[in-house]
């Protein structure tokens, strides 16, 4: 194990080293690798990993059995999650009495612990490596190809998987000496844009901008210092791509920075992470640091005439960062409020200067293209989306997680496959895509593939990656007010179709929602979003109103019921549907009668309860309160 | 020279007195200082020659800068989409007219701080509520009141907080 990092003053001092971690012998070695993801950890992954280092120390096999903290595995459902090698056996749901166990029978005596293997809910069987359950089966990984193997915090073990690689193909041809006549030319700052060109690169965040091109406009235009910024500000509710990639592997991130920073020709770059995710900050800040430490970072990199330094910058909690102007104001120092983008940030961005952003999991796909060459990546996904998206599919669905899928993959085998299915065998209803701007995407579209054209085909849009589940319980007019609500709340408020549009929507939505609509709001719904789409200054504006158009395209039925019948068809719009007890469920215990603020539960003991709806406030109490589901609501 | 001006002094000279690092510098003061005073921000101005305005201007356009002294813990309630579509506005509300707090501000005793965050990402566990960095997951209006009911009064927090740091 080599514990002290040098300075590599050159790409051959460094091969060589990369080359000793990757020769390894590993064989004998059983590790145990534990997520460290949030998810994981919010349920007790530190105390497992102390458990762990605790059963090695007491077993004295400190050097052929080792435990690794890692970076989110993805199946967050089944956290915490432990996966053993070498014969990889995946445990989820490990709780700290079940340690032992695990050290005892997998580790020590290479067998499986059957109860806390993963259980195929179809076909009942134990499944005990990762690439059997059908969650993993169907994905495809290549961002996250390292993310649960790799510790984060070391950069060591992010070179022995292959890390840096695509860097030193790149840079050989920046070698202050060409005199190695044995070396490969590297690639030119054009050969590797146009290698990213092949693959068909798209932009992650979710504009989906080509690349390349954004690459070679900032490369051809004047002025210097250029900048790159690796967007982290990851805004979204219901997303957390962004978040697993910059704790699970920050690395990967910081070498496509560098790739990137040679082909435009910049030597200064930003992260801008977002101000909710500590420990995104705290593994990137190492992982900076010991880049630095090695010389892939700062001056000469590995001895060549190619310098880049990156700094961490936290954002303030402010969603209109996530817009690239926002975002450079913001790292100006100034609030962050976006502007036109009549003049491209790649001639005039950061300070001025050229500046090229792409989202973090755009910068990590670009050592994957140089290695493997565009050609391979682009044989991924459809015509105009290549690769894979890495997608946090959350909600009401069964296995929620973080998942990385081949572009073009339909919802239908999203959700039922890698999700299995809908939580507590309700109806599915909607899966809204592209975060708050994004839109709902009904049932019938659900063989619709993912790709940046056909979401936007459907009203909704690609966005950074959130997939979040609806069922039956969710009314779709709440839903479109919750976003509207947010994006009020996030509106920068510079200009006016955004500042004062949101809010008249807003109002219109909550009055719908309490029982207040009247015949002709959608109609004025629908002339604000078009305004709004038409002149509005940044994406956040123009894209705000894509949940009311789309929630008013598929579920008008449900506008129209709240509406016209004053009826929440979802039972979810308090007021807009009644409490009943059913009588036959009912045992008479009391619990609803004596919990009734207002006492509008009459009863006699042992014999079914009656609510008076007269004075009934809809409050929902008994509801919560009742042990045998006998209040509905109707 | 006040303990506020050192610190003032030690945070310019870490970002070479470099006005573009303004959030960072503010975002340093308020982890040294728990929030921004208004005469910290007035002496940051000072130090760096530009307008109180600006810093202003910032300190109200982010909302995790605070300019209220903090309660002794810290409560962050998820209000992403998932949190919010597994009910996390009934716990809002049932926190709010149980310790008397609006959403960004501080109970009245000192005891929290309670702030409606975006989202945390950690989806899977909704709703989800961060208490001094600790995540508790799955919370109903019940759940999450017994979680804050059983927060330790300011002195035990510090002694607390101390214990984590030296972990």
């Amino acid at each position: 194990m080599i514990d002290a990092l040098v300075k590599f003053a050159s790409i051959a001092d460094f091969e060589g080293f990369a080359r000793s971690l990757r020769s390894q012998d590993r064989t004998g070695i059983r590790s145990v690798r534990l997520c460290m993801g949030t998810g994981c950890q919010a349920k007790g992954a530190a105390r497992l990993y102390e458990l762990f280092e605790e059963a090695i120390k007491q077993s004295g096999q400190a050097g052929p059995i080792e435990v690794k903290p890692t970076g989110c595995h993805g199946l967050c459902q089944r956290s915490p999650i432990v996966v053993v090698e070498p014969a990889g056996i995946f445990y989820q749901q490990v709780e700290e009495p079940d340690v032992a166990e695990i050290f005892r029978e997998t580790v020590l005596g290479g067998r499986a612990v059957p109860r806390l293997l993963y259980q195929d809910p179809e076909t009942g069987k134990k499944l005990e490596a990762a690439e059997e359950i059908p969650f993993y089966k169907v994905q495809q990984r290549i961002v996250l190809s390292q993310n649960g193997r790799i510790d984060p915090t070391k950069i060591t073990d992010y070179i022995a998987e292959g890390g840096y690689s695509a860097l030193v193909k790149v840079l050989t041809s920046a070698c202050a000496g060409a005199s190695l006549p044995l070396r490969k030319q590297g690639m030119t700052p054009e050969e590797v844009i146009a290698e990213v060109e092949v693959a068909g690169l798209r932009g992650r965040g979710g504009g989906g901008f080509p690349t390349a091109r954004k690459w070679r406009s900032c490369r051809s235009a004047e002025g210097s210092p250029k900048y790159v910024i690796g967007n982290g500000d990851e805004g979204d509710p219901g997303a957390y791509m962004d978040r697993s990639l910059m704790e699970g592997n920050p690395h990967s991130v910081i070498e496509g920075m560098l790739i990137g920073a040679y082909a435009i020709g910049s030597e200064k770059g930003y992260i801008y992470v977002r101000n909710e995710y500590p420990l995104a900050v705290k593994y990137l800040r190492t992982a900076i640091s010991q880049a630095r430490e090695i010389g892939l970072l700062g001056e000469s990199i590995l001895g060549t005439s190619f310098s880049f330094d990156i700094q961490i910058n936290r954002g303030g909690g402010a969603f209109v960062c996530g817009e690239s102007t926002a975002l450079m104001a913001s790292l100006e120092g100034r609030p962050g409020e976006p502007r036109a983008k009549y003049v491209h940030t790649v001639e005039s961005g950061l300070w001025g200067k050229p500046t090229n952003l792409n989202n973090v999991e755009t910068w990590a796909n670009v050592p994957h293209i140089i290695n493997r060459g565009g050609k391979w990546f682009a044989g991924i996904g459809t015509e105009k989306s290549r690769g894979t998206k890495v997608f946090s599919l959350v909600g009401k669905i069964a296995n929620s997680g973080l998942i990385e899928v081949p572009m073009g993959i339909t919802l239908r085998r999203i959700i039922y496959e890698i999700g299995a299915g809908m939580r507590d065998g309700k109806r599915f209803k909607a899966v809204q895509t592209g975060g708050p701007s994004g839109g709902c995407i009904p049932a019938e579209h659900l063989d619709a593939r993912v790709d940046f054209e056909e979401l936007t085909k459907l009203g909704s849009m690609m966005g950074s990656g959130g997939l979040i589940v609806m069922d039956e319980d969710t009314c779709m007019v709440n839903v479109a007010r919750y976003f509207t609500d947010f994006l009020l709340n996030e509106s920068c408020g510079k200009c006016t179709p955004c500042r004062e549009g949101l809010a008249q929507m807003r109002h219109i939505l909550q009055g719908i929602t309490k029982g207040d609509g009247q015949a002709g709001d959608v109609e004025k719904l629908q002339a604000l979003a078009e305004i709004l789409s038409g002149t509005a200054l940044c994406a956040l504006g123009t894209t705000a109103a894509n949940p009311v158009l789309s929630t008013i395209r598929y579920f008008r039925d449900e506008y129209d019921a709240h509406i016209l019948d004053r009826r929440c068809p979802a039972k979810e719009c308090r007021g807009l549907f009644i409490y009943q007890i059913d009588s036959e469920a009912c045992k008479g215990c009391g619990i609803c009668l004596k919990n009734c603020p207002v006492d509008a539960i009459t009863g006699e003991r042992k014999a079914p309860h009656v609510i008076d709806q007269q004075k009934c406030t809809r409050c929902g109490t008994c509801w919560e309160k009742c042990p045998f589901t006998a209040v509905l609501k109707v | 020279m006040s303990q506020d001006s050192q610190f003032i002094e030690q945070i310019v000279d870490r970002y070479d007195r470099d006005v573009g690092m303004l959030i960072p510098m503010m975002q340093d003061l308020q982890a040294e200082c728990g929030y921004l005073s208004p005469d910290s921000l007035r002496a940051l101005a000072k130090r760096l020659n530009v307008p109180l305005t600006r810093l202003y201007a910032v300190a109200t356009f982010y909302t995790s800068f605070r300019l209220a002294p903090k309660g002794a813990h810290e409560v962050s309630l998820c209000m992403g989409t998932v949190c919010y579509l597994k009910g996390s506005a009934n716990i809002t509300q049932a926190i709010c007219k149980e310790f008397k707090v609006a959403p960004g501000g501080t109970t009245p005793d000192r005891l929290f701080s309670f702030t409606a965050v975006n989202c945390v990402g950690a989806c899977a566990l909704a709703p989800v509520m961060v208490v001094d960095g600790r995540y508790h997951d799955g919370l109903t209006p019940e759940s999450a009141l017994e979680i804050l009911h059983g927060l330790g009064p300011a002195e035990e927090a510090a002694e607390a907080g101390a214990k984590e740091g030296a972990r």
